[in-house]
């Protein structure tokens, strides 16, 4: 099914809390709202569900305006982050509840929930209370019940911030492949970036309650329209330094006044530099940062801090005033206060506009 | 998978904290945490329920206050074979039940469950004002009943019935209807008790638990019948067991009110007509040892209720039960 957001606007008092959000989304799609907490995704969502009604806007399901149906008529399925199980019912009523409610035969409801249940790998679970559950079979009982009614639309509201983390990244592919297998359109609630990054054909990145962008994880990674959004997603986060560009011999060089210097793509620094802008604001991802250990490179400063990750050790680099992140192998055994050299690969090199936090190369 | 878990497990939980605490050594700060209670309940049940039982075996009155004799269950035959034994007994089961049943428990509900899907300020507002009753003095409170209840040419509730070709009667009196307002009166207070515990309850439902029913397609009364009532087990039967208990031996709304007539023992229930021989004989002779007796009847049934109520519906049970893991 066919999902689109025109305008949608929700007011709490005078709070804002949803600001003319636009979206369309396509059947089948599986659809990221991305957002720190309250940002207003959830609101967003709560609207689609229709236990929220918008203040202002349309939401429309294949072109019917559904702004006055009731979410019992909406047929949407939804997963909570608490799960939501009704207490004193078994896993089997909980997931039987909607088709209970929906006037289906005993013996019709019995069999689509054994149906689900075996999807889900929790047939043997049913004559259990959601109190004689773990998380992780709750969650997947929530999921079940969300599915049972076979809905036009699923809607996940942080489904898996309950969960561990070795949970969660099971659950994160049973998610996807469920969603994928079953081809339901999807919208899933999220703060967790790496969550949308891995799940979403495409994000929808919300802040203060305004849409910042709806693009594929790709396009969000390498070409981020707005400052919040590079920011925001990768992990860790985007390095951001204010700089001057300057043109030494054909080449482009971006300076910082705490001493940075790095070359960068001339196609990129023509762009930056096209507003007239005295300074920029310059964003290198960590992973485009390299330790120089021939130790000739002109940027270098000493190790702030040192945090192992297990796989690479996130160390930042103090360079001048400005702090540097990268990613170094551990088997380098870099040390607090040791001055090291750092290379920078300035081939995906971001530029915004310090007042209005827009991007200088993508619109 | 699963041997990886219990690997995992088996790491995280070191031997010493995993074995079985020692049996503890007996100490005295539990006790003396329950020691305040245990002097009240002693001072104001026990006690005065162990004299209770003695002066009910006696002929105790005002007539023989210092030197009673001791005359075994005398009292007990001589309440049994009374006329009216009969009478009162129905009154008080029929004052009980309807009382709880439609306004304690019932009224509550219905307060507390439209109070709580309205806009919450008038919700709260709505409810302040229930409140009232219970703080105006009861002399005061039943005072207006009376003039809501009198008869022609004054009661408030004649005048209304006035224009619909209603003659008027006195309500209270026997052609009227005293039960009904007997009832009404201690219903509208008693209401206010059960609407905060239920309130309370209500609001403490997950939010995000009434939004699933919404979304699994349950309409109002689906939401009340299947998840609300079910999680309101608990507040429900505290209410049930702490109002039948509480009306079984309150009487000074009917005394003030109807005094239990008109005539002979119309709306007179068990608690007032102890009241009445021990303190508020009509020959100023008051008999305290009969007295003792009816009293006795009260506290044999409200602790035989009591553990009825504790046994069936496993109150243990419920007060262990943990109310929603997930939270």
């Amino acid at each position: 099914m066919e999902v689109v957001l025109r305008n949608l606007t929700k007011k709490f008092g005078q709070v804002v809390a949803v600001d003319h959000i636009n979206l369309e989304i396509r059947s089948g799609e599986f659809v990221a709202f991305l957002g720190p907490s309250g940002c207003g995704k959830t609101t967003t969502l709560l609207m689609v569900a229709g236990i929220y009604k918008p203040t202002e806007g349309e939401i429309l399901f294949d072109g019917r305006l559904m702004n006055k149906v009731p979410p019992q008529q909406r047929n949407v399925g939804m997963v909570f982050q608490s799960y939501a199980l009704y207490p004193h019912m078994t896993a089997f009523q909980n997931m039987a509840f909607p088709l209970k409610l929906a006037g289906m035969s005993q013996m019709m409801q019995a069999e689509r929930v054994k149906r689900v249940a075996d999807m889900m790998g929790i047939g043997h679970l049913l004559d259990r209370k959601p109190g004689e559950l773990s998380g992780g079979q709750q969650q997947r009982v929530a999921l079940g019940r969300a599915l049972v009614k076979e809905p036009d639309l699923l809607l996940f509201d942080e489904p898996l911030s309950n969960l561990d983390a070795r949970l969660r990244l099971v659950m994160r592919g049973e998610i996807k492949r469920l969603q994928h297998e079953l081809g339901i359109t999807s919208i899933y609630v999220t703060h967790d970036q790496v969550e949308a990054m891995t799940m979403a054909d495409r994000i929808a990145v919300i802040n203060e309650g305004k849409l910042q962008a709806f693009d594929t994880p790709d396009d969000l990674y390498d070409r981020p329209k707005t400052l919040f959004i590079a920011g925001f997603v990768g992990n860790p986060p985007m390095n951001f330094f204010t700089v001057s560009i300057r043109r030494e011999n054909g080449d482009y060089f971006a300076e910082s006044e705490g001493g940075l210097r790095v070359k960068v793509p001339s196609e990129r620094a023509e762009k930056a530099l096209a507003g007239g802008l005295e300074q920029v604001i310059m964003g290198i991802r960590p992973e485009d940062i390299q330790m120089d250990e021939s130790g000739t490179s002109e940027n270098k400063g000493p190790v702030f801090s040192v945090e192992p990750l297990g796989r690479d050790d996130l160390i930042d680099v103090h360079i001048g005033p400005d702090s540097v992140f990268l990613l170094v192998d551990p088997l380098k055994r870099v040390r607090l206060d040791d001055i090291v050299h750092l290379e920078f690969d300035t081939a995906k090199v971001q530029f915004f506009d310090p007042e209005t936090g827009k991007s200088l190369l993508w619109t | 998978m699963a041997t990886i878990q219990k690997a995992q497990e088996a790491v995280a939980i070191p031997a010493e904290v995993a074995r079985e605490p020692k049996p503890r050594k007996l100490t005295w700060t539990p006790y003396a945490f329950m020691l305040p209670s245990a002097i009240l309940v002693i001072l104001f049940f026990f006690i005065p329920a162990l004299i209770l039982f003695y002066i009910s075996m006696t002929n105790q009155s005002s007539a023989n206050f210092s030197n009673p004799d001791f005359i075994g269950l005398q009292n007990f035959k001589t309440i049994l074979n009374d006329r009216f034994v009969g009478k009162i007994f129905q009154n008080t089961v029929f004052y009980v039940v309807m009382t709880l049943t439609f306004f304690n428990v019932g009224l509550a509900l219905i307060i507390s469950l439209v109070t709580t899907h309205i806009e919450r300020r008038a919700g709260i507002f709505f409810r302040t004002i229930w409140m009232l009753p219970r703080l105006t003095p009861s002399v005061v409170y039943i005072m207006m009943w009376k003039r809501i209840a009198a008869g022609p040419p004054f009661g408030i509730l004649n005048q209304f019935l006035a224009p619909f070709g209603f003659e008027g009667v006195n309500w209270l009196s026997a052609q009227g209807n005293p039960w009904l307002f007997v009832i009404l009166s201690n219903g509208f207070i008693g209401a206010s008790f059960g609407m905060i515990i239920f309130t309370s309850a209500i609001e403490s439902i997950p939010k995000e638990l009434m939004r699933a029913a919404l979304v699994d397609g349950a309409s109002i009364l689906q939401r009340i019948r299947y998840v609300i009532l079910p999680e309101l087990r608990w507040p429900l039967l505290f209410v049930v067991t702490y109002q039948s208990l509480s009306l079984l031996t309150s009487f000074e709304l009917i005394w003030l009110l109807t005094d239990g007539g008109p005539g002979l023992y119309r709306t007179e229930v068990w608690a007032l007509t102890a009241y009445k021989r021990a303190l508020a004989n009509y020959f100023g002779n008051a008999q305290w040892g009969y007295a003792s007796a009816w009293a006795v009847f009260l506290v044999i049934i409200g602790v035989i209720l009591a553990v009825v109520y504790m046994r069936y519906f496993r109150f243990n049970e419920l007060v262990e039960e943990p109310k929603i893991e997930v939270l």
